[in-house]
């Protein structure tokens, strides 16, 4: 025996043990989870892409030009709300974290905060109900008036509910987790840095640009992608408000607007038997693989200017 | 270019808490002068007035002159941005912007100033100012490197670089070297030595033996105790100071009984 000359065992505590443990299960958790949504959706749209046309909805060639309209209505969908939402969003964090009195900052706070507590479906309701008609003389205005515009070309929407409007409705869900991160890395720049731009004699606005906004640029960005993956995936809102049919175009305010994959699935899945249900989820499949892609570039964007980051 | 700082009768307040009382001196142009006393003794929060950065802090406000070559920094009308334009500052702690290059740095305060500048003279004025704050040499084969990859003392050398590149006319070094190894900080107080040929520089220390070194005259800033505000003790040609001082608290302080 050489228990003499073995080395003492280090002394593992009963706690570290079971929180180390916990704390794998959680993070293990996760990729079971990622990896059984992702398993369901491949074995069950396989069917659906060697599926007969003639059983797809609206009598499309293929799946794939099933698919397509849908795919780029929700990717355009969703970066129109991202266009409206990111400004926006990075105005009203500034002025919370660096320009509005503490008071008046934090009851601001508070509303945005609120904001993302309203159910999607009440934004559906209010888009229908609300902006729709608000916006119609707008955009009957805006085809007159601009009609050579491509994007504005007419003839226009009656009801208003065009995709233009389901962009405006999913930029008012996405601000919330945009500024509230947003305002979240504002906050977070350095003192030093500000003085550094102020002592070179930079404005209040230059020292905004020179120090806050850089320093918050990759915050900015992965704000920017959670917002993005919620408007992606965003269903009830845009089954409500949105007039759909099956086209790619890219004109805002016409009464033929590309739907969403999500939105979609959310008005056929009810009557869907057979292959259709099949197709549905294949749908899904591409959605998921579209929400993927977005987050890997977002990430690559990130990691690029990594070393300029502040981090190091 | 290199400018007179005359003070007369400064008091600086942060909202009713009054930290400086009474200051007044005279800075000559083309010398070092350094403002020394035990912590919290207002000499940071004064050297901050010379060109308005205690604006930064909510509430805070002076009362007094600050004239520079017979112009008052707080008369009517006169922009802090401005100010802080002709009276350059580098801190305590070397603070390069980190999502900027090493050059974009340097020119980051001549970008505010004057939008439009050819590549040529950016290039020049770089060389120049990098040359300047003695790091060409270090930093020219990487000039579109971050700057925060530099040591700590070349990222100070590179704020100094940053500051003189917009020419201004006077210096202010907040404790600039109280972050960094002994080596780094020779580097600098011979820099110093170099920028005082065009600068009028006024440096705050906790390094006794820096301030006899590098400066002509020192001001002696003190506290009676916690929550009196600050004073202006005693100023002097450095060698008077620490040597033969006329006030026994300058005195013992330099001689390292208090402080």
């Amino acid at each position: 025996m050489t228990t003499q000359t073995a080395r003492p065992k280090p002394v593992i505590r009963l706690g570290d043990r079971v929180f180390a443990r916990s704390t794998l299960i959680a993070g293990s958790l996760i990729l079971v989870a990622l990896a059984a949504v992702a398993i369901f959706l491949i074995v069950e749209a396989i069917p659906a892409l060697g599926a007969d046309p003639k059983e797809l909805k609206g009598s499309p060639s293929s799946f794939w030009t099933y698919v397509g309209p849908l795919a780029f209505g929700t990717v355009w969908a969703a970066f129109l709300a991202l266009l409206i939402a990111v400004p926006l969003a990075t105005g009203i964090a500034l002025f919370i974290s660096h320009y509005a009195p503490r008071r008046l900052a934090q009851g601001l706070a508070y509303v945005i905060d609120l904001l993302a507590a309203v159910p999607s479906v009440v934004f559906g309701l209010w888009g229908i109900k609300v902006l729709a008609p608000a916006v119609q003389p707008v955009y009957a205005w805006l085809t007159d008036n601009l009609g050579w515009f491509p994007l504005f070309a007419g003839p226009v929407s009656g009801t208003g509910r065009t995709i233009l409007t389901v962009a405006i409705v999913l930029a008012v869900m996405i601000l919330p987790i945009i500024t509230a991160m947003a305002r979240e890395v504002f906050l977070q720049t350095p003192k030093l840095h500000e003085e550094a731009a102020l002592a070179l004699g930079a404005t209040r606005w230059e020292m905004v640009r020179m120090a806050v906004i850089p320093f918050g640029r990759s915050g900015l960005v992965s704000a920017s992608i959670l917002g993005l993956g919620r408007a992606l995936g965003e269903t009830m809102a845009v089954a409500m408000v949105l007039s759909p049919s099956t086209v790619i175009s890219f004109v805002l305010l016409q009464s033929e607007n590309p739907n969403t994959i999500a939105s979609n699935i959310a008005l056929n899945f009810p009557e869907a038997h057979g292959t259709g249900v099949n197709v549905l989820i294949a749908t899904g499949l591409i959605l998921f693989v579209i929400t993927f892609a977005v987050n890997f570039i977002a990430r690559a964007i990130v990691a690029r200017r990594k070393e300029f980051s502040g981090a190091n | 270019m290199s400018k007179r700082i005359e003070v007369r009768d400064l008091n600086v307040y942060y909202s009713k808490f009054r930290a400086v009382e009474g200051v007044s001196l005279t800075i000559e142009p083309r010398s070092i002068t350094a403002f020394i006393g035990p912590s919290g003794c207002g000499k940071s929060t004064f050297l901050r007035t010379l060109n308005r950065m205690h604006e930064v802090i909510p509430g805070a406000r002076v009362e007094g002159e600050v004239l520079i070559d017979g112009d008052d920094l707080y008369g009517p009308g006169v922009d802090p941005v401005l100010v802080r334009r002709q009276v350059g500052m580098v801190f305590q702690r070397p603070n390069p912007f980190p999502t900027m290059s090493i050059k974009e740095n340097v020119l980051a305060g001549v970008k505010l100033n004057n939008r439009r500048i050819s590549k040529s003279d950016a290039d020049d004025l770089v060389e120049k100012s990098l040359r300047g704050a003695n790091l060409w040499n270090e930093v020219k084969d990487r000039l579109d490197r971050p700057g925060s990859g530099l040591s700590g003392g070349q990222q100070q050398r590179l704020c100094i670089a940053r500051a003189i590149a917009v020419s201004p006319d006077i210096l202010l070094m907040d404790e600039p070297c109280s972050a960094l190894d002994p080596i780094s900080t020779l580097a600098i107080e011979d820099l110093m030595e170099e920028l005082k040929k065009e600068y009028t520089i006024v440096i705050v220390t906790h390094n006794m033996q820096q301030a006899s070194r590098v400066s002509d005259k020192t001001a002696f800033f003190n506290i009676a105790g916690t929550g009196q505000p600050g004073k202006l003790i005693e100023y002097d040609d450095t060698n008077t100071i620490f040597t033969q001082p006329n006030v026994q608290a300058t005195e013992d302080y330099v001689s390292g009984r208090f402080g």
